[in-house]
């Protein structure tokens, strides 16, 4: 890791890399001048306190979002391991089931390599009840396990509701070229899953009116027809994007609005769908 | 809000960037920012290319280029469409032709007097009677359409527009993981765009732009981020 490097590279994307570490564009040499005398074990904790510098985010703030990111994952990680583990999936499906399966468990190892690698600790798995029975085994998703199309629908739910809880997190991390970026690009899979659940759900017959993405209508966010997830979708018949009504302005149906426009959860939302049902509190 | 003077973005040698990211803490203002912001950054530079500017403006129209282009894409194949199509994939198609319209008014709308002109596209390399050549060009866009937003959002700097640029990605990787699942069914998150951590690809905007100026007759360049067709 070369930090002179680092500075050059950060400064092609940001010119004003330089500012933002120091209102003096002279005060830069400071800093590369303390990088070549600091030791190559040290560098990290440079780094972090030069990003601290530039983007006003701590490291101990981007683990914080990492390990939030790491127990939705370990959730939908359980979620298909258990699923797939016994008879419920068809074996036509096992293939397209296990591509997310196998997804959802590299993002589990995946950030817990990077909270390492930022000095933090990665958060134990939490105690699960994938019926959303807070431990009771017992909860309104009971049948997810032993039923294959009340499966899907709950998967459908949890990537969705992933895509939403990833977004929420992005301003957190905002100009962070490695963690950002990293988010997005899981935020990205956890979107391609949605897709294919919800076309995989309109391809078995389980529900002829769910698209790849998600069509609201003006006063509900769920189009699942279930209303069990009416939380996880509110928020996504929003059809206002940075001032600009799309309807009303743009012309656009609310269909289109909504299906074309992903809406964000922020962590109280996301934590006050998943505690005390699915995380056992 | 913290209170106490940031002594990295406070004070009189506030950069125009930095303003830029105050006066757009809102992203209700988005609108109003572009249309007050400087038009110099979009100048047409010498060999013809329309360049994307710089800071979040540069951005923002970045994503509006692309957005043209796939617009236009998914309108020519709406209106002729592929052999053997049938309603099921011809509902798909309409739909992503009405996001995709609806991301390209968008921003023009939200960049205003600074937006990058209307584009003129070159399609001539797809086969739009050919299911194979629409959706493989189809898959190009989209698959690229989310690199592009992954590989670039680090550079937005306000969070307004960041979370703008989340919610249209997420959409664009929907689109993606249909297209692919047309072509190929269960290849909604194949090797080819996602790694092995899982996590999906990310490309840098020359990279990018090096691929979408292939589609283009008016090339797009990015000079502030060291790409010149």
């Amino acid at each position: 890791m070369n930090l002179f490097n680092i500075i050059n590279e950060i400064e092609q994307v940001d010119p004003e890399i330089h500012e933002r570490l120091s209102p003096r564009r002279d005060a830069i040499k400071n800093i590369t001048s303390f990088g070549s005398k600091v030791a190559l074990a040290a560098m990290p904790f440079a780094l972090g306190t030069m990003f601290k510098k530039a983007y006003g985010q701590t490291n101990s703030s981007v683990v914080d979002v990492l390990n939030f990111a790491l127990t939705l994952e370990y959730l939908e990680a359980k979620f298909y391991n258990t699923g797939s583990a016994g008879a419920l999936i068809p074996a036509a499906n096992a293939s397209y089931i296990n591509e997310i399966k196998d997804d959802e468990n590299q993002h589990v190892s995946f950030l817990k390599g990077v909270i390492t690698q930022l000095g933090g600790t990665p958060v134990a798995e939490p105690n699960i009840d994938l019926s959303g029975g807070n431990g009771s085994g017992n909860g309104p998703f009971a049948a997810a396990l032993t039923d294959y199309p009340t499966f899907l629908l709950a998967a459908q739910a949890f990537e969705d509701t992933g895509v939403r809880a990833y977004k929420g997190q992005a301003p957190a991390l905002k100009g962070n070229q490695v963690v950002l970026t990293a988010a997005l690009s899981i935020h990205a899979v956890e979107a391609r899953h949605a897709s294919a659940i919800r076309k995989l759900r309109f391809d078995l017959g389980q529900s002829t009116t769910t698209k790849p993405w998600i069509v609201s209508t003006a006063s509900k966010g769920n189009d699942t027809g279930n209303a069990l997830v009416d939380g996880n979708y509110d928020g996504e018949q929003n059809v206002t994007q940075g001032g600009v009504n799309l309807t009303t302005a743009l012309g656009a149906s609310v269909s289109v609005a909504t299906g074309a426009f992903d809406e964000p959860l922020t962590t109280e939302q996301v934590l006050l769908l998943l505690k005390g049902s699915f995380l056992v509190s | 809000m913290k209170t106490e003077i940031n002594p990295i973005t406070g004070g009189a040698n506030m950069a125009r960037r930095s303003f830029l990211r105050y006066a757009g803490a809102s992203a209700a203002t988005l609108a109003v920012l572009g249309a007050t912001s400087c038009k110099k950054d979009h100048k047409v530079i010498v060999d013809g290319s329309i360049d994307i500017g710089s800071g979040d403006i540069g951005i923002l129209n970045y994503a509006y280029a692309l957005e043209q282009l796939e617009a236009a894409f998914y309108l020519q194949v709406v209106a002729n469409p592929y052999n053997g199509i049938t309603a099921t994939e011809t509902a798909y198609l309409t739909d992503i032709r009405d996001h995709e319209v609806l991301h390209r008014d968008f921003f023009k709308a939200a960049i205003g007097g600074s937006a990058i002109q209307e584009l003129t596209t070159d399609f001539s390399s797809i086969n739009f009677s050919d299911r194979a050549s629409v959706l493989g060009a189809a898959k190009l866009l989209e698959d690229t359409g989310v690199t592009a937003y992954d590989g670039a959002g680090y550079l937005i700097q306000d969070s307004g527009y960041l979370t703008i640029a989340g919610k249209i990605v997420s959409v664009e990787a929907r689109h993606a993981a249909l297209i692919s699942n047309l072509l190929n069914s269960g290849s909604f998150a194949a090797s080819d765009q996602v790694d092995a951590n899982g996590l999906n690809k990310a490309a840098s905007i020359a990279e990018v732009l090096a691929g979408a100026n292939g589609f283009l007759k008016t090339k797009v360049s990015a000079v502030n981020y060291n790409y010149q067709p």
